[in-house]
């Protein structure tokens, strides 16, 4: 066993040092009617190279971005990863190290999450912003908590148009008796306004939207940010950080809070995690974060350097009185955001957007010259919009994956009406002659 | 050695620089107030830096340089089984077949990841003596957090409204109550007796039919294995409650005693800890429940099921399921990599693992136990705690000491923790460490003590040779300075 390193001589000396004459004598303590009296019911131990050989004929079982040409949104992105990134992140000083308690000899990955925080911070117009949270559905409900602790209301609201997923987690941990959660309606592929108005009232800690929306959309935050500081209730904004390079940040149009995935920075799809939740909120908010902060300071001689920093607030001194119990979080994906965004800089990122927005755009009008095809909004969007289909859109995804395109994501399952809608995403990285492709092989389907 | 500082990759930024090469727009252009609302449209980029490619590698190489993971030596920080990271498993986790999968792709196209999804749960259950699990939570906390929703779930499907409280033994992780009152729970904390266990008067006393459930870690935060805990779970199990087993300190048993046969209704496991996946400097991790049958019906949707075909598919028709707990299925790649360590070591390597990390533990305690007051004075498991009152008394702290380790190219074990210690020290060193890493460390530790009485300011004064001093914590809280400003 190559994990670990003792001879029998080492084992006997410890023994002897420990003052017992057999290893089994440290397990005294375990009940003998507990004592396991088989072997665990797992397959044989593989060597090295047969562990590779299993794994790698297990992972070609799977069928990814990299075989099919992938239009698939929805909360998780087929974005260009440049190489550097890996490189970084594969630092085993970074990944091989735990959570930095001792600041000392922690200062790589302290001062990573302190400018991850600045870069957090710039992109979505907030003041403070913590080391990052689980992913982003676990982000919003956070930050929806936030909300509650701070204005001890009891009721939230949220956009139907926010992801579904992140809806079904807001739901699973405010439904803890923590608060009552209501869905905001919409009408044109934005929030409805006169539904909004409507469950606004003076119990309500906080409206959650997203921006883009789930089904791509882009609606004026000031007007909600408005709406809701009527009645004291802050604005939370899910916001894609890529759209981020070339919108507005939510922080400029009135949100309180912002949270989203940051997935599309520099990691991997890998069925769905590890991801990051990425949190930027207001000044007021700075007591009510969860999770780990980093907070630039001096050491005895004057040096910059970086601590864990606001600590009182956190489960292991506070223990129940802890607004939030987060420990372990997504540090080494905040990684990769970091060195994707410092590569990216302040014109890549953007340029990014752009290419997002004007494929996304080209593909829309491909696709709507097809007989049939139609946007089920006009509303303006970003790099994902929702198409009708003279078929069920799940028939529509069957029939493409033949022809290896992943097409998107078929929207019946989440909006019972909308069988026949798709939700199709574009990436820079997809390219004029793929989306060609695209709306040829559908054109010929339909 | 001489203090150095890296400046921070915004003071790299030079404008007009960039780090990476985007092609050209191949499809005809619109124009942006075409398509969006001129107001919606940012009138400055964010304020990223701009720097090379060769400055960011540079940049965070240097950072990776003053960072101390295990690769670069022993780690015995308590509680968090610093264990060393398998290679292979990074590669394997990093194969396209894996990281190119969307997560919402057809499940035809994800047969391998969720086969392997499904045996880990497999896995997973006869490691801990369990029934059911899910992959779903993100962290150990994310695990409690999903553990106690389960209990809820259970009391309240028996129109059992009245179970408001957990009990938590007052050596328990900050996590345990902080989960329990996210979940909405009551806290009550048990009290410890003199051995270090559960105080089962105290147990008795609390245990009634406002109870919930019971959240343990056995072994403990002491690194003790509690004798009585088939009557503790007696006891909970007898008021009407749920044991919740938190599996922490699975590293201590595997293959030895089980959770589910002591009697535990529902556990979670930290693959980051006991199933060698890295700790990332502070995550990725994953935090995978496990329950009995009578709590399988409440786990996260969606389950990972096979069909009569033997083909994997992602089941969300659960109507009494706690709902999601994560955007998608949990931490996948974290989740190949334990799958790969279990692989590898299979039912006598992993069992091989506890006690050998039970052997380590139990040296360094024999060659540390003159020098540092051992508060409960026993054969301990796979970790065990310290106290350095005697220490204290000559003027010199736990952290002061722990500060004075780093000198010697050692993490500082867990300081402070558990809280029933005074000047706690808590030291796991995992079966990962060889013989002449354990006696280094032993040795530091030793020759600190002997400093502690004979050169105390060296203690004080220290850490002396990384590349910042000690650290000023209170102005860090006193006046925050959270992220980078142009001015």
């Amino acid at each position: 066993m190559p994990y670990i390193p003792h001879t029998p001589d080492d084992r006997e000396r410890m023994i002897r040092t420990i003052g017992i004459g057999d290893v089994e004598e440290l397990f005294d303590s375990v009940p003998q009617s507990l004592r396991l009296r088989r072997p665990l019911d797992l397959p044989p131990a593989l060597s090295e190279m047969e562990l590779i050989r299993e794994l790698e004929a297990i992972a070609s079982e799977n069928k990814g971005a990299q075989h099919y040409v992938c239009f698939l949104g929805a909360g998780a992105y087929d974005h260009f990863i440049p190489s550097a990134v890996n490189h970084i992140v594969r630092r085993s000083e970074f990944y091989t190290s735990y959570t930095p308690y001792q600041a000392e000899i922690s200062q790589g990955i302290l001062q990573v999450i302190y400018e991850f925080q600045s870069m957090i911070c710039a992109l979505t117009g907030m003041d403070v912003s913590n080391a990052s949270l689980y992913d982003g559905a676990t982000a919003a409900a956070e930050a929806a908590i936030m909300t509650l602790n701070r204005s001890g209301r009891k009721r939230v609201l949220v956009s139907e148009l926010v992801n579904p997923h992140y809806r079904a987690v807001m739901r699973t941990y405010l439904s803890q008796g923590l608060a009552k959660l209501d869905v905001v309606r919409s009408s044109g592929g934005v929030t409805s306004k006169d539904d909004l108005q409507n469950l606004l009232g003076q119990d309500v800690a906080c409206f959650v939207v997203q921006y883009p929306s789930f089904v791509g959309t882009i609606e004026d935050l000031s007007v909600l940010a408005e709406m809701c500081h009527c009645v004291d209730a802050s604005l939370v904004v899910i916001a894609d950080p890529i759209a981020l390079g070339i919108l507005r940040s939510p922080g400029d149009l009135g949100a309180d809070i912002v949270v989203g995935e940051g997935q599309s920075l520099g990691n991997p799809l890998s069925y769905g995690g590890p991801y990051l939740g990425f949190m930027g909120a207001r000044e007021e908010f700075l007591r009510y974060i969860p999770g780990r902060i980093s907070g630039a300071t001096v050491d005895r001689e004057g040096n910059r350097g970086y601590v864990l920093t606001l600590q009182a607030r956190e489960q292991h001194i506070r223990r129940e009185r802890a607004y939030s119990n987060i420990c372990t979080n997504q540090s080494l994906n905040a990684l990769a955001a970091t060195v994707y965004l410092s590569l990216m800089g302040r014109s890549g990122l953007r340029k990014v957007a752009e290419l997002c927005l004007q494929k996304a755009h080209y593909l829309a009008d491909r696709l709507t010259g097809i007989r049939g095809v139609s946007l089920v909004y006009d509303a303006p969007f970003f790099k994902e919009f929702l198409i009708k289909t003279p078929l069920p859109a799940d028939r529509v995804v069957a029939e493409l994956r033949e022809r290896r395109i992943l097409a998107g994501v078929p929207m019946g399952r989440y909006f019972p009406d909308m069988d026949d809608c798709l939700l199709v995403c574009v990436t820079e990285k997809r390219t004029k002659a793929e989306m060609d492709n695209f709306a040829e092989r559908l054109g010929e389907i339909l | 050695m001489s203090r150095s500082t890296e400046p921070l990759i915004f003071e790299l930024s030079s404008p007009g620089r960039m780090g990476v090469d985007l092609p050209a727009c191949d499809v005809p252009s619109k124009d942006l107030g075409e398509v969006i609302p001129e107001h919606l449209v940012r009138s400055d980029s964010p304020d990223l830096p701009e720097v090379s490619e060769v400055d960011v590698v540079r940049h965070f190489t240097r950072l990776s340089r003053r960072n101390f993971g295990v690769d670069v030596g022993t780690y015995p920080l308590g509680s968090c089984t610093m264990k060393y990271n398998p290679k292979v498993n990074e590669d394997i986790a990093s194969l396209p077949g894996f990281t190119s999968l969307h997560p919402l792709q057809p499940v035809e196209d994800a047969q391998g990841v969720l086969r392997l999804m499904y045996e880990l749960e497999q896995f997973l259950c006869e490691i801990g003596g369990m029934d059911s699990a899910s992959l779903q939570p993100a962290a150990g906390a994310h695990g409690e957090m999903t553990g106690l929703m389960l209990i809820r779930a259970y009391h309240r499907a028996r129109g059992d409204a009245g179970r408001r409280k957990i009990l938590v033994p007052d050596s328990s992780h900050g996590t345990n109550p902080a989960s329990a009152a996210l979940t909405g729970f009551e806290v009550v904390e048990v009290k410890s007796d003199s051995r270090g266990g559960v105080d089962l008067d105290d147990l008795k006393r609390l245990a009634d039919e406002t109870v919930a459930g019971l959240m343990l870690t056995n072994p403990n935060t002491l690194g003790l294995f509690d004798e009585n805990i088939e009557e503790i779970v007696r006891i909970v199990h007898e008021a009407g409650g749920l044991a919740y087993y938190d599996g922490a300190n699975m590293n201590a048993i595997l293959g030895i005693c089980r959770p589910g046969d002591m009697g535990f209704d529902v556990m979670h496991f930290n693959l980051h800890k006991t199933f060698s996946t890295p700790h990332g400097g502070g995550g990725p991790g994953s935090g995978p429940v496990a329950v009995k049958e009578h709590l399988a019906r409440f786990l996260p949707v969606p389950r990972i099921k096979k069909d009569q075909n033997g083909s994997f598919y992602l089941d969300n028709d659960c109507p009494d399921s706690i709902g999601k707990v994560s955007a998608f299925y949990g931490n996948v790649g974290v989740c190949i990599k334990a799958y790969c360590y279990i692989r590898q070591l299979g039912s006598e390597g992993l069992s091989s693992a506890s006690k050998h990390a039970v052997l380590n533990a139990n040296y360094l305690l024999a060659r540390l136990r003159e020098a540092y007051d051992v508060p409960y004075d026993r054969r301990c498991m796979h970790e065990f705690v310290l106290s350095a009152a005697r220490q204290k008394k000559a003027g010199v702290k736990a952290g002061d000491i722990a500060k004075r380790l780093l000198d010697y190219g050692v993490h500082p074990p867990t300081m402070y923790f558990p809280l029933i210690v005074h000047e706690a020290l808590m030291i796991e060193p995992t079966e990962t460490e060889s013989l002449e890493a354990l006696d280094a460390f032993a040795d530091a530790m030793l020759k600190i003590a002997e400093e502690c009485e004979k050169d105390k300011d060296k203690v004080l004064s220290a850490p002396h040779t990384t590349a910042v001093g000690r650290l000023d914590e209170v102005r860090a809280a006193r006046k925050p300075d959270l992220k980078w400003s142009r001015d």
